[in-house]
């Protein structure tokens, strides 16, 4: 068993650093590539660094470790939020974020599991939390302390798959299972098209202890995290309210935000905005 | 010929029987495998009791879990059970694994190559149940996905020996399944299934026939039925679509010059195509009758009557085999 450390303030400070950290190298990557899911990245940054430099026990030279956490990205399309907290945790060297996107890169656009640190392929949406129900049942049977994470976005509700799994994770009382549902509000067709509210109420009808936060403040989601350990024998979701392109000003008011482009971006301004953010 | 009115839809057995049966055959494989392999697991969306998986469900309470009527959800579930290093046998059937759950078998068990064994009732003409419940299309859907191993077994010693070969074979495994009463055609003495070899259970040198699932078991009857009009036949029974053994099927096609294809799903996509595919891009000169379900969906209807009006019969394959010879020079 873990055991996990009283959260201090020191703590947060340092994981708001680790999230900036994150935010700074998708800048990066979306200005090498001249494209990419940027805002979606940026939106989870924060909830990325809580998992991968706090709340998650891992081996990034044994990444199929028995024993570690599972954390499933179900958006493959937030891949670039993902390779940046995978690099920085040692999965892979950082160098080879500047491959996000190229030709014959193992950093696709959408996370595919063939690349280290990643537990299942995403991107076709509705298909990660159903996997994650089957991750935390076999990681039950054979009696580990292990969790399975997974992300998931409020676009992603619309699918009918999310809701068999969400049945079936309270069905079979898979209390080391945590969804983290990212609603940031847009999907590829603009701002949420089809109506998901109450997002929160409905997780709880299908049997999950659910909080919702903010998830772009520190302190909200590591004490979710927090909460979430608990054994009650029921699934845990947290719904986070995102901020699409969080910590670029110029990015967050960016109303094409599900997929930007160099058309839409000035990279090095969005850079600097993002330098000039508090931790 | 069995005609309209003569027999009543649902309540005839499912298939007309001339063989010796084994009950349940799969349960009983299942159960086998279990008990040597502590990693194999039992899931079932709502079919259980008509997948017969019940036994293995019986003797390993604890490794079978039903996940309601949620085809896409039995399937992820087993991706995710398979990445933490069990091997999920799931059933359902055919037209809701196929259908429904297209995308998480290609991306989930196929993209990600994870060790998922899916367990497909009622295929093809087995149910009278009519276009929703008869999985007549579903090999073509399954073939095309890349990396999915693709079988449709003849009788229940294939099944029986596919379930522990498939046990052992790490990768994602699509499988017809034959349930309840199943005819014993092939010998368990001397049968061995291997998966990705075609096996020639019978020869002659006046026509190839290539089957595949249960129209094996017609095929051979069609094949003695040929003998006795002194018209001799090769069987080469298929049971793997994906990867297809096209080393045993060229060299068929350069024996004979007549191939006939046999199976029990619509003339398009399946077997009948993948062997035409084949003779055409390795140019082996061959004329091909296809003999299968049209591209149609077909209604409601007892199996007997069905499987009398769109083909799937001895009969059927002797008149065409006989048709096209008459045809051509031998």
């Amino acid at each position: 068993m873990t055991t996990h450390t009283t959260t201090s303030e020191m703590d947060i400070k340092h994981l708001r650093q680790m999230a900036k950290k994150l935010r700074r190298h998708m800048l990066t990557m979306a200005a090498g590539k001249g494209q990419g899911y940027i805002g979606q990245g940026l939106g989870i940054a924060d909830i990325l660094a809580a998992l991968y430099f706090g709340e998650m026990k891992y081996d990034a030279q044994n990444p199929d470790w028995e024993d570690r956490d599972r954390f499933v990205l179900s958006t493959g399309h937030y891949s670039i939020g993902l390779w940046a907290a995978l690099a920085e945790a040692g999965f892979f060297p950082l160098e080879e974020l500047s491959t996000y996107g190229a030709d014959e890169s193992r950093l696709e656009m959408s996370a595919l599991d063939s690349a280290p640190g990643v537990e299942m392929t995403g991107g076709s949406l509705g298909h990660g939390l159903g996997q994650g129900v089957g991750m935390a049942l076999g990681l039950r049977l054979q009696k580990k302390a292990s969790r399975v994470f997974v992300e998931l976005s409020d676009g992603e509700l619309q699918e009918g798959s999310t809701w068999e799994a969400a049945m079936s994770a309270s069905h079979f009382k898979l209390d080391q299972l945590i969804a983290i549902v990212d609603c940031n509000g847009i999907q590829a067709d603009g701002p949420i098209v089809l109506n998901i509210e109450p997002v929160a109420d409905k997780w709880k009808s299908f049997g999950w202890e659910t909080t919702e936060i903010d998830g772009n403040d520190m302190t909200q989601i590591v004490a979710a995290l927090k909460s979430a350990r608990f054994k009650d024998g029921k699934p845990k979701a947290i719904i986070a309210r995102t901020i699409p392109g969080k910590g670029v000003p110029s990015i967050e008011n960016c109303e094409k935000a599900h997929f930007l482009n160099t058309s839409h971006v000035d990279w090095n301004r969005a850079l600097e905005e993002l330098e000039l953010q508090n931790d | 010929m069995i005609k309209p009115g003569q027999t009543v839809a649902m309540n005839v057995a499912e298939a007309v029987l001339d063989y010796p049966v084994i009950s349940a055959p799969f349960g009983k494989a299942l159960v086998e495998v279990g008990k040597q392999r502590p990693e194999v697991l039992g899931l079932t969306a709502d079919l259980g009791k008509y997948t017969d998986i019940l036994p293995f469900a019986a003797a390993f309470p604890e490794r079978y879990f039903n996940v309601g009527m949620a085809e896409q959800n039995l399937i992820g579930i087993a991706a995710g059970l398979a990445r933490t290093g069990f091997v999920p046998f799931c059933t359902t059937y055919c037209v809701f694994a196929t259908r429904r759950a297209y995308d998480f078998i290609a991306i989930g068990c196929a993209l990600s190559r994870t060790n998922v064994k899916i367990l497909a009732g009622l295929p093809g003409l087995t149910t009278g149940y009519g276009a929703t419940h008869q999985g007549i299309e579903d090999l073509a859907l399954m073939r095309s996905i890349p990396g999915l191993t693709v079988i449709d077994p003849c009788d229940a010693t294939e099944l029986m020996q596919a379930v522990h070969a498939i046990a052992d074979y790490d990768g994602p495994v699509y499988m017809r399944l034959p349930r309840g009463q199943v005819p014993v055609v092939l010998n368990p003495q001397t049968y061995q299934f291997k998966i990705n070899r075609a096996q020639r259970l019978r020869s002659g040198d006046d026509v190839g026939i290539i089957s595949t699932g249960m129209m094996t078991t017609r095929a051979l009857e069609a094949a003695q039925k040929l003998s006795d009009q002194g018209i001799h036949a090769t069987v080469l029974h298929v049971p793997t679509l994906q990867p297809l053994d096209t080393d045993a099927i060229c060299e068929l096609a350069a024996s004979v010059k007549l191939l006939v294809s046999v199976e029990n799903h619509v003339v398009s996509g399946g077997l009948g195509s993948a062997v035409a595919d084949l003779i055409v891009s390795e140019q082996t000169g061959n004329r091909l009758i296809k003999i299968g379900i049209p591209n149609q969906f077909i209604e409601c209807g007892s199996l007997p009557f069905l499987q009398s009006k769109y083909g799937l019969t001895t009969e059927n394959i002797v008149s065409k085999v006989k048709a096209a010879l008459d045809g051509s020079s031998r």
